[in-house]
């Protein structure tokens, strides 16, 4: 009676089913399901469609999938918001195994507004594990729908259904909480529940984000992770869809139907036990979670301050581990954003008052902040206020906003103003002083709802780059080197001045200057391990290969190193440490015992290197993906202004007399800068001539036909192209 | 003069371990130091003094990111 009750409201409210679809319920075997569910919204078309063996066999799953897929789905000539365009949701194979920490992530693949090319998320939430459960590896949308639609999954039932629902608010945070009461049938039900929504941030901007929800069953509240970079909310809104519901009852101990139980216990039981015991005295992932990091990224001068400026600043404790452990709920065993996870790091703040934008005086949940997010706002934009940094993080969540791309993006905005590139007359009298919190979370809640200067600023700094150049006449080279964007993509959260590896680390990334891909601040800078041209494109090599493996099965980075066994310092040296043997030979084992499929490290490095080689090939058909697309501002890389200079005058002394030889005696600020740049960048084209021959790639970053034959991804269409570049 | 990680770095009376990695500012959690290659367990750090002209190795796990 209730059900029919609330049917007849929707039909009132103008809710109208679009189409349905009825499918055999999901059969797992080894992992893999090997079958996609592909919707078309302006078709209105729901198919089961095939994953070929070769496919399979080449791409392994995950982003591997998601890749190939919208490959086959655009043109070169693919614009971001063009129908043809697609969003595609995948599985890895050990997606969802419950033994092991950091299994449950979504991978997402689409074309960028950002940079216009292929981009990868990753995020945490239980959907993807209830996508495979439901018997698919992938959920690829094409199209568009006329108007705000809802994608339902039953994955029990087997049904899919889209829905039209008109003049619905997009906002996260309301909208989750009503469709998980809608959708589930009792309070129980609700952990059966997962939707990806997103918000008007991401409809009014190019830097939108996906949440992806699981209901935190002892806080009884619906809880979000983020899939962040590149603008994926903004194409997920832009196919107007509000929400994909997905609902999956009966997760158990082997939902994959594994191949050998016991090794999966195994390496199971091996790092929780090390978790347990090790991460209070390690990184304190179960107190704080990401935010740890902030504290050290200060002490290493880091932390980015200024828009990238200094890497330390003395306000800074104001928002450092020691508050956050104050400000967030501790010991919530719902803090894992996929079941069976120790590290559990997906922490919160319960009841915090906004103070600002449509919910004001509301208490709400706050997600993290995460380091990211605490790094952009506080240190970059100068906002050493933790209310603050909670405010922005609750509002670009609910939003549906990158806190990586926006407080990348407000730095930048926060520099031109003090150097009267943009007065009040630009902004809408708006005063974007680094640390003016008020305008900041104003300009915040403008780019949600695009308008005022926030029109401009949700472009990103790309676009703005070119609208204050063409438009106010700003000094095109100035911007270029303080604007921290590369392939389009805003800079994440550390400063790379002192590592010439981690400046690789963000330049050659496939989709942009995001840390997943690599990050060797600490083996680079600090413990000066890889101090040849060789050894950094070494690590330039396996790192980022080893990193794309986990996006290909389905896995969490976390997991991997940070947390490792107590005497893995003392059993292997050098880069053989970072690698965390132990963790890798678990890699192995969980590979193994979901697949049937015996692995050694090389083969792991194999099949992420045909990944990783065909999203290069991927950008170049896109028309990116050469050298000229992996250069990096020169604030990346060295000091931009005499101020910066000033702030480390000893460092950059030193170097210019021991390392480049040369006599600093009567020169100014000026003429020493000239010097160092040109050492500095001359380094970083040659870092890039290192990490070409080691991957594989040409002079000019493209992947040899050897190359690409050697790693059997040399399909026609692609020594088309390759050939192209090389005449 | 001390090697910290392979650079120069000038020594100083009564260094301990404890003292250099607070003069660095090393205080992330997850760090093994050895002295002319030696281990030096983290519970000695306050005891093991640095003598004039060691090689320091303070190695960072990679963490973070």
């Amino acid at each position: 009676m209730f059900k029919e009750n609330k049917s007849l409201k929707e039909k009132e409210q103008g809710h109208r089913l679009l189409v349905s679809f009825e499918f055999e319920p999901g059969k797992v075997e080894k992992g893999y399901t090997d079958r996609r569910l592909y919707i078309n919204l302006s078709e209105n078309k729901i198919e089961e469609k095939p994953i070929d063996l070769q496919v399979k066999e080449t791409f392994t799953g995950g982003r591997g999938y998601g890749i190939w897929y919208l490959w086959d789905a655009v043109s070169s000539k693919t614009k971001w918001n063009d129908p043809e365009n697609e969003i595609i949701f995948c599985t890895g194979p050990i997606c969802g195994v419950t033994q092991y920490s950091g299994t449950g992530k979504t991978h997402v693949a689409s074309i960028s507004p950002e940079t216009g090319t292929v981009n990868d998320n990753n995020v945490g939430g239980y959907f993807a594990p209830f996508l495979k459960f439901s018997g698919w590896d992938l959920l690829e949308i094409q199209g568009k729908a006329k108007q705000n639609v809802i994608i339902f999954i039953d994955g029990n039932k087997g049904k899919v259904s889209i829905k039209e629902i008109p003049g619905m608010n997009s906002d996260t945070y309301l909208l989750i909480e009503k469709l998980t009461e809608k959708y589930a049938d009792d309070e129980k039900d609700r952990r059966n529940i997962s939707i990806i929504s997103s918000g008007r941030g991401a409809e009014n901007t190019n830097l939108g984000i996906l949440n992806v929800s699981w209901y935190d069953v002892r806080r009884k509240h619906v809880r979000v992770k983020q899939a962040g970079r590149g603008g994926t909310g903004s194409v997920f809104r832009d196919k107007k869809i509000l929400a994909i519901v997905i609902k999956y009852s009966g997760v158990n101990a082997n939902s994959n139907n594994v191949a050998s139980p016991e090794l999966i216990r195994k390496a199971g039981e091996r790092l929780t036990k090390e978790i347990l015991t090790l991460d209070h005295v390690q990184n304190g992932m179960r107190e704080i979670g990401t935010v740890n990091l902030l504290d050290h990224m200060q002490n290493y001068e880091c932390l980015p301050i200024h828009n990238f400026k200094f890497g330390s600043h003395p306000d800074a404790f104001k928002v450092n581990s020691k508050v956050w452990h104050q400000r967030m709920t501790q010991k919530q065993a719902g803090d894992s954003c996929w079941i069976g996870c120790a590290l559990r790091c997906s922490h919160g703040v319960d009841n915090f008052e906004l103070s600002t934008g449509p919910l004001k005086g509301e208490k709400v949940l706050v997600d993290g902040p995460e380091y990211e997010t605490t790094a952009g706002f506080a240190g970059n934009c100068g906002c050493f206020d933790p209310d603050f940094v909670l405010e922005v993080s609750f509002y670009c969540d609910n939003y549906g906003l990158d806190t990586i791309g926006v407080s990348t993006t407000l730095a930048f905005l926060m520099e031109c103003y003090e150097n009267n590139i943009i007065n009040k007359e630009i902004t809408g009298g708006l005063e974007l002083k680094f640390g003016n919190t008020k305008d900041a979370l104003e300009l915040i809640h403008q780019m949600a709802e695009g308008r005022g200067f926030g029109k401009i600023a949700g472009l990103g700094i790309r676009q703005i780059k070119k609208i204050l150049v063409e438009k106010y006449g700003a000094d095109v080279k100035f911007l270029q080197d303080i604007g921290m964007e590369c392939k389009g993509m805003e800079f994440s959260e550390y400063v790379t001045k002192e590592s010439l590896a981690q400046q690789g680390g963000y330049g050659i990334a496939n989709k942009g200057p995001q840390h997943d891909e690599s990050w060797l601040i600490f083996m680079d800078q600090i413990n000066n391990q890889i101090p040849t041209f060789e050894d950094k494109a070494e690590a330039l090599h396996y790192f980022p290969l080893f990193r794309t493996w986990f996006s290909i099965v389905g896995l969490c980075k976390l997991p991997w190193n940070d947390i490792e066994p107590s005497d893995n310092k003392q059993k292997y040296h050098g880069m053989e440490a970072a690698k965390v043997p132990e963790h890798v030979e678990n890699y192995c084992w969980l590979f193994e015992g979901v697949t049937g499929k015996h692995i050694t490290l090389e083969e792991l490095i194999q099949q992420s290197e045909k990944v990783h080689n065909f999203q290069r090939l991927f950008n170049l058909r896109m028309g990116f993906g050469t050298r000229e697309h992996d250069a990096v501002p020169y604030r990346a890389v060295g000091p931009v202004t005499a101020e910066e200079y000033e702030s480390r005058k000893e460092l950059y002394d030193q170097q210019l007399r021991e390392i480049i030889n040369f006599d600093i005696k009567n020169k100014t600020i000026e003429e020493k800068m000239k010097v160092l740049r040109a050492y500095r960048e001359e380094q970083y084209q040659k870092l890039c001539d290192a990490v070409y021959k080691r991957r594989g790639w040409d002079s000019n970053g493209v992947p040899t036909l050897e190359n690409i034959k050697k790693l059997k991804i040399d399909f026609p269409e692609i020594v088309e192209l390759v050939k192209k570049y090389k005449s | 003069m001390i090697k910290v990680n392979g650079r120069d770095r000038e020594w100083e009376k009564d260094l301990t371990v404890d003292l250099l990695l607070k003069r660095c500012k090393y205080t992330f959690p997850l760090i093994m130091v050895k002295i002319n290659g030696k281990y030096v367990p983290k519970e000695k750090y306050k005891d093991t003094l640095i003598m004039d002209g060691d090689d320091v190795q303070a190695i960072h796990s990679i963490a973070g990111g």
